[in-house]
């Protein structure tokens, strides 16, 4: 029990002290866990929209995979995108094995069907006549998308928050892809795992204890901006 | 009477449409923000900036401007006790500015290392496994293969020693102590230069201890694997420079050290660059030779003095492996 | 269809040749429909007889497998020109439909979108919420009203955007029904006053003759009658129809004699007159509505009555149905009759009781069987 003590004293120890690495662990993995949310929103979302609003040929195979990787284990994405990203691998021309990008990229697709998945049940859940009132009242069709969207801003932020929380904490894909590079690609969980690896548990417990602040602050925000729109 | 609308969408095909579609260039919307999303997050990562210094180890470093190689990224695969102990966390930042390279070190057992050169998957490897290096180096997967430092193997168990080789000279006389009393063994068995290690001691004093109980594998690193150790009680084999720097958290003493066999033997090896387009051949040149220079050495020997009271590696750059009295 | 209108006017809203598959089963077929500016057409019809869609379709929110539909005289054609001239329709279905903001936003929010400017956006909005006695709500958030609230904001919503051509969806059904009552009313007032061009669907034929100035029979997606209210549930055009518009009491007959109009029908050995044309030895179905049929007691056989028909019998179940009682009685045919509830008990209708059933001729309705 000393030891989470001890954790949570270093926890803020770096972050008063100004850690220059610590630090950077942390914006880091805001950055590559908040671009790769940001990404699957800007797709998420317009694929959601798109798969709950029409019908046709494959649809069923299509939802299909978006609730198969709703649940999909990130360590398996993460050995399929470093495969990929491999020198020898189809995308090695790129360059973006052991680097932030490739990180974003394996957590842009654990975070996808997240959000693909809450986009689509929350407007499924929607009455569908009030699509036709929405049109009835002289929207089109980017309009009616639009409202409909805005109907379901409260699932669709806790879209957010599923996807957000679900990347910000995985370490198996971010490991694999990222390398766990000092000031390059160490974020809070490989760096988590790291320090548990050198025996060196008060600073995992500092760096782990910092992870669930960030995601609590994270999701605490959200809920707040959710709740003020409940009530407004 | 929704429900007929409902029952007609499900039908799609050759019936009638509601007024809406998706018009195609949404996908090229989505692929613009995508690579506007790429842009922010790589600009903002401190990626590509060799002078930030380490903070676990702070080191003084010059400060002039560092050279900027045509190919600055260096892939170096390197054995979990380089990473484990901070040996790396001091040499790399060092190497970043005198030379401009950036080097993403990967740290796995040597086995893995061997593999990802052989891919063409890294540029250079930092490895303690030399019975599988010689084969690599055979094999023409490396261009060149320098002897940088060594350390040695220490066996570890609880302070209660209850297989009793405490007083053993001969480290192959400890493990068949340990497999006589049938006291928990923890093995790596991750190929690792350690594992290595661990299987040819077991297969010299002709005892196979697989599947038996008191052998069990962790598949982890080496200081997964000493935590192990240290909260089951069990015996286990670890590079002195790892259980040094990871001593403080854990339970378990050396029990056994000294015996040749136990010499652990680092090599710096550059892969053939025919391996793949991508081979940094330059900068694995460059990293093999700061490696085995006299200022790195002077380092390396000096590495985890002032810490642990005794230094966790001894440079090596220039000898023969006959000189260091293994084999 | 009959009663083709004879006035020169364009027609506001006109459908030829209108059918619509749905899954690759045609669900409506109307080789024509017109409404007439400023007249209350009310569509009536069993549920899955096609209403919605049949009103989806003229509302331009489905579009139609095959056929045209006309506003003013010139056919919609394209997704542009439907999106214009929805703009120039309001629709209001069964549910209130209200999006999740508040209460002036979902008023305003169909009047943005046709870029109606704010200060008269305001001063509709406030007019209608008003004219439905809602204004007080206009700062609530839409989910927090009952479902009678909401309704009358939905409506204020679809008036405040005057319409050309007004589309209900059943509006009243899914309320209870007192607020029902009361909002029909007051929507009927309204609608009388504004003579916007109305298009309702409904399966409740009490709305229909409350409301309507002409009534539209929809059955299994086709149109049995058009008519004013009087006509249709006066005259059903067949058994279907009749039965659906309320009449209770269909009788297969035969045509025995015919004199000036008055035709003698014999419907199981017993004679009934009946107001029609109909030839001597022709078959129809004789349709005579419950309400129509008044019960008086066996003694007192009354002479003084306009009714012509007098049928004797006995009472064979009685089922009390809120202010009114369902008599059948048996006659030689059996017969519903409505009666108050008030009558029934000075009658003491228990079963098996001796009753006279009486008639006017002009109740009983004569269709032509073939």
């Amino acid at each position: 029990m000393e030891l989470v003590f001890e954790g949570i004293g270093q926890a803020f120890w770096l972050l008063v002290s100004g850690d220059t690495a610590a630090w950077r662990v942390i914006l880091l993995s805001l950055m590559v866990s908040g671009s790769a949310t940001l990404i699957s929103l800007c797709i998420g979302v317009p694929a959601g929209t798109w798969l709950a609003l029409s019908r046709f040929r494959g649809r069923q195979v299509l939802v299909s995979l978006v609730n198969t990787g709703m649940g999909s284990p990130p360590v398996v994405v993460g050995l399929i995108v470093t495969i990929l990203l491999w020198r020898s691998g189809p995308l090695g021309i790129l360059g973006l094995l052991y680097t932030p990008y490739a990180m974003v990229i394996a957590q842009f697709i654990i975070a996808l069907p997240l959000v693909t998945g809450f986009t689509m049940a929350s407007i499924q859940q929607l009455d569908p006549s009030l699509r036709l009132q929405i049109m009835a009242l002289g929207a089109s069709r980017w309009q009616m998308v639009w409202l409909l969207l805005r109907e379901t801003r409260l699932p669709l932020l806790a879209a957010v928050m599923a996807g957000f929380g679900a990347v910000i904490s995985e370490v198996g894909a971010s490991m694999m892809v990222g390398g766990n590079i000092l000031n390059q690609t160490r974020v809070l969980t490989t760096a988590t795992v790291m320090e548990v690896g050198k025996g060196n548990f008060p600073l995992a417990i500092a760096f782990g204890f910092i992870l669930m602040v960030l995601v609590y602050l994270v999701n605490s925000l959200l809920t707040h901006v959710q709740q003020r729109s409940r009530t407004r | 009477m929704s429900k007929q609308i409902l029952s007609y969408r499900q039908a799609g095909g050759n019936t009638p449409k509601l007024h809406r579609h998706f018009p195609p260039h949404i996908w090229g919307i989505a692929a613009t923000v995508l690579v506007l999303a790429l842009a922010i997050a790589g600009c903002s990562s401190p990626a590509a900036s060799p002078t930030t210094t380490s903070s676990t180890t702070t080191i003084a470093v010059a400060t002039t401007t560092p050279p900027k190689p045509a190919n600055p990224d260096i892939i170096l695969a390197s054995t979990t006790s380089t990473g484990d102990s901070g040996l790396m966390d001091v040499l790399l930042p060092i190497f970043q500015q005198k030379t401009g390279y950036n080097v993403k070190p990967i740290y796995v057992g040597s086995g893995q290392a061997m593999t990802m050169g052989e891919k063409g998957e890294a540029d250079v490897l930092l490895v303690h496994a030399p019975d599988s290096e010689v084969k690599f180096m055979e094999a023409s997967h490396g261009v060149s293969r320098k002897l940088v430092m060594h350390n040695d193997f220490v066996i570890v168990g609880p302070a209660s020693d209850p297989a009793r080789i405490k007083d053993v000279k001969s480290a192959l006389d400890a493990m068949k102590k340990i497999a006589a009393a049938s006291v928990l063994f923890l093995s790596r068995s991750d190929n690792s230069g350690t594992n290595q290690l661990e299987l040819k001691v077991w297969k010299a004093v002709g005892i196979d201890p697989k599947g038996k109980s008191w052998y069990q594998e962790t598949g982890q690193g080496m200081g997964a694997t000493l935590n192990v150790a240290s909260e089951k009680g069990a015996y286990t084999i670890t590079d002195r420079a790892t259980y040094l720097a990871t001593k403080k958290n854990l339970s378990l003493d050396i029990l056994g050290q000294g015996d040749p066999i136990l010499l652990n033997i680092y090599h710096v090896i550059e892969v053939n660059s025919n391996k793949s387009t991508k081979i940094n051949a330059a900068g694995a040149r460059a990293f093999a030779d700061f490696m085995v220079s006299a200022e790195t050495q002077q380092t390396i020997g000096k590495y985890g003095v002032d810490k642990y009271g005794q230094a966790l590696f001894f440079p090596d750059a220039g000898k023969t492996e006959a000189e260091l009295g293994s084999k | 269809m009959k009663n083709e209108s004879t006035s020169p006017q364009v027609p506001a809203l006109e459908a030829r040749r209108l059918s619509v598959a749905l899954g690759g089963v045609e669900v409506i077929n109307v080789p024509s429909l017109e409404v007439h500016p400023s007249e209350v057409l009310v569509v009536i019809g069993p549920n899955g007889s096609g209403k919605s869609t049949l009103l989806l379709s003229l509302a331009l929110l489905l579009k139609p497998t095959k056929g045209s539909i006309s506003y003013n005289g010139v056919a919609v054609e394209g997704d542009r020109a439907a999106l214009r001239l929805r703009r120039r329709l309001a629709v209001v279905f069964q549910q209130p439909l209200l999006l999740d903001s508040s209460v002036r936003r979902n008023v305003t929010l169909g009047m943005q979108l046709r870029g109606v400017r704010k200060k008269e956006m305001e001063s509709r909005a406030d007019k209608w919420l008003e004219r439905f006695g809602v204004s007080a709500l206009k700062g609530r958030q839409a989910r927090n009203l009952s479902g009678g609230e909401a309704q009358r904001v939905s409506l204020a919503r679809a008036f405040a955007l005057e319409p050309e051509v007004l589309f209900l969806d059943e509006p009243f059904s899914s309320l209870d029904a007192p607020t029902r009552q009361a909002l029909t009313d007051e929507f009927e007032a309204i609608l009388r006053e504004t003579r916007v061009t109305t298009v309702m669907v409904t399966h409740d034929r009490n709305e229909a003759l409350a409301l309507a100035d002409r009534v539209v029979v929809l059955m299994r997606g086709h149109i049995r009658q058009t008519g004013t209210p009087g006509e249709v549930f006066a005259s059903p055009v067949d058994e279907d129809v009749a039965g659906f518009v309320g009449v209770e009491n269909i009788l297969s007959g035969r045509v025995e004699s015919q004199s000036g109009g008055m035709a003698s029908v014999v419907v199981s050995g017993q004679h009934i007159d009946s107001v029609s044309s109909l030839p001597t030895q022709s078959d129809a179905t004789v349709c005579l509505r419950p309400e129509d049929i008044t019960l008086s007691p066996e003694t007192s056989r009354p002479g003084a009555t306009s009714a012509r028909n007098h049928l004797s019998g006995h009472v064979v179940r009685a089922m009390p149905m809120g202010a009114q009682v369902r008599v059948t009685v048996d006659c030689g045919v059996q017969l519903i009759a409505l009666v108050t509830r008030r009558s029934y008990e000075d009658l003491h209708l228990e079963v098996d009781r001796p009753i006279v059933a009486s008639f006017k001729a002009s109740s009983v309705h004569l269709i032509p069987r073939r």
